[in-house]
């Protein structure tokens, strides 16, 4: 009796652990959503989305048009891949089918160590070491601008992109390595045609999750990027992104005003983007999952 | 292509280790050309590592050592000089556990043609044909190349792997225990398609299943703790062993 009212007991215990996870992420969204709201009583939809200037405490005609920001994250975002999807794969690939035993048991590790390094530590190497090298190529003052937040974001998602895209390619049952060598095939036409194919939903999993990691980022940005709340047309342009102008504003705002709600709104939208992108890539690991179980 | 009986591997005083593990000791024999040789023997006596020494494969696992000498055509295989990749494209293998890729049929088949260098379409759509009719797969999968290979049934994806080895036309056929994992009636089909390969290829075939290598073998090896116990014709080796531990092996005492 004792012993299923202990068993009891701690079913419980569990449950509920399990359902504060969930309430703690609905609030989240719940108070989002509550502050978001009034935003929208002053602000257009069209605006926000659409609106090229963010003024919110312009005298005359604030502005709170959000697409300056929205440019902002993507070009660090799309920057970041661009880099760190190929460089992460090549790493994995190396990883996995190239370095030696002893090799990979101290360079796996030490790529996941990098992705504890603090985001302000990052920050500030992207202003005393990239920032000036990229103001010496570019002919810009400082070098706080959107390559700069994109090279240091490439760092941030790299160790993301390939701890899980090695595992990916060493989780390919090696009955298809043996075939492909079998075949005549070299360990390049192996890894290219057989390998990666067949690891190719975890290591798109991989990437999106990097992705996440380089939009959610916000310390970083802000100190690297320049923040100039006007609409980039080039890399070389300062930026501000979503996160920057968050985490910049929220602090001076007087509560309660249209300003107040609009940076809630943003989190909002990039609570949606980061939320959509961690869909898409569980999909894409649990489809990758059902294929490899045959 | 006519291929005579001359011997076309040659295996001498071949040794193999795992690290300190000694797993083939000294062992010697032929295998002919046109004729399929069977390698049996208990679990663990060497077989399977003998028959991966044929095409090297056994290269891929650190830290092994190999003595002796394996000729095919004449040419040690383990001489410096050989480019593995090459002779991997001569000594073809089906493994014991069917392996398609995760392609569609016809990439599976034509995968091999393609990285040989293959380009001509037409050519390939030829060979891929061609190979899935000599592993006896064509008029079951003609209809639905683009289904992907995993999903055809056990014995046919053995038959498409056979059909794999085929497409880049080896002289050479190993196959590491390719029944082990497939029913009675997929089991009889491949078996009937080992002895009508043998026309054109050299097949040596490890088997644990005694009456499958009485079946479909002209030439058996019987290993024992990595040592070769008796080598003959097929025929002899299980009418009349001149061993003793053979005798009671085939007749099932142990094993």
């Amino acid at each position: 009796m004792i012993h299923k009212f202990r068993e009891k007991l701690i079913q419980i215990f569990f449950f509920l652990n399990g359902l504060s996870v969930i309430l703690i992420l609905g609030g989240i969204f719940f108070l989002l959503l509550r502050y978001t709201w009034p935003a929208f009583k002053e602000i257009q939809m069209a605006e926000f989305l659409f609106g090229k200037f963010w003024d919110p405490t312009a005298y005359v005609k604030p502005a709170y048009g959000i697409l300056a920001m929205l440019m902002s994250t993507f070009m660090v975002t799309v920057g970041a891949l661009t880099i760190a999807v190929p460089l992460g794969i090549g790493t994995a690939a190396y990883l996995s089918d190239v370095a030696s035993p002893k090799v990979r048991e101290i360079a796996k590790p030490v790529v996941e160590i990098l992705a504890g390094i603090p985001s302000v530590v990052i920050g500030f190497l992207g202003i005393v070491l990239v920032g000036p090298v990229i103001a010496k190529l570019t002919g810009t003052t400082n070098g706080l601008n959107a390559i700069n937040g994109a090279i240091l974001l490439s760092v941030m998602s790299l160790p993301t992109i390939i701890s899980l895209s090695e595992d990916a390619l060493t989780n390919v049952p090696k009955s298809f390595q043996e075939a492909s060598l079998a075949l005549g095939g070299s360990q390049w036409q192996t890894l290219i045609l057989v390998k990666i194919p067949a690891a190719s939903s975890g290591i798109v999993a991989a990437c999106m999750l990097g992705m996440g990691r380089a939009i959610g980022e916000t310390m970083t940005v802000l100190m690297a990027t320049g923040n100039a709340p006007a609409m980039p047309s080039k890399l070389t342009d300062p930026i501000m992104t979503m996160t920057s102008t968050i985490a910049i504003e929220l602090g001076e705002v007087p509560y309660y005003t249209t300003h107040f709600y609009g940076l809630f709104a943003i989190g909002l939208v990039l609570f949606i983007i980061t939320f959509i992108i961690n869909m898409v890539s569980d999909i894409i690991l649990h489809r990758y999952e059902r294929q490899t179980r045959y | 292509m006519e291929l005579s009986k001359d011997p076309k591997i040659v295996i001498q005083d071949f040794d193999f280790y795992y690290g300190n593990n000694h797993a083939v000791k000294k062992v010697s024999f032929d295998a002919l050309g046109r004729e399929v040789t069977s390698i049996i023997g208990p679990s663990g006596c060497g077989k399977s590592t003998l028959l991966r020494c044929l095409n090297r494969m056994n290269d891929l696992i650190p830290e092994t050592k190999a003595q002796g000498k394996i000729l095919i055509d004449g040419q040690d295989i383990y001489e410096a000089s050989v480019d593995v990749v090459e002779l991997r494209k001569k000594v073809g293998m089906v493994f014991q556990k069917p392996n398609p890729f995760p392609k569609t049929i016809f990439d599976n088949v034509a995968y091999g043609l393609r990285i040989n260098g293959y380009q001509e379409k037409s050519e390939i759509i030829r060979r891929v044909e061609q190979s899935l009719r000599d592993s006896a797969l064509w008029e079951e999968v003609k209809d639905r190349l683009t289904d992907n290979g995993l999903s055809l049934s056990g014995g046919q994806q053995q038959r498409l792997c056979v059909a794999r080895a085929l497409a880049i036309q080896p002289e050479i056929v190993l196959m590491d225990e390719p029944a082990s994992a497939l029913d009675p009636i997929a089991s009889a089909k491949l078996e009937e398609l080992i002895v009508r390969l043998k026309e054109k290829y050299t097949i040596v075939i490890v088997t644990h299943n005694m009456q499958q290598a009485a079946r479909i073998s002209d030439k058996t090896a019987f290993l024992m703790q990595g040592e070769l116990v008796e080598f003959g014709a097929t025929k002899d080796l299980f009418t009349k062993p001149t061993r003793k531990i053979t005798e009671e092996y085939i007749t099932g005492r142990f094993g």
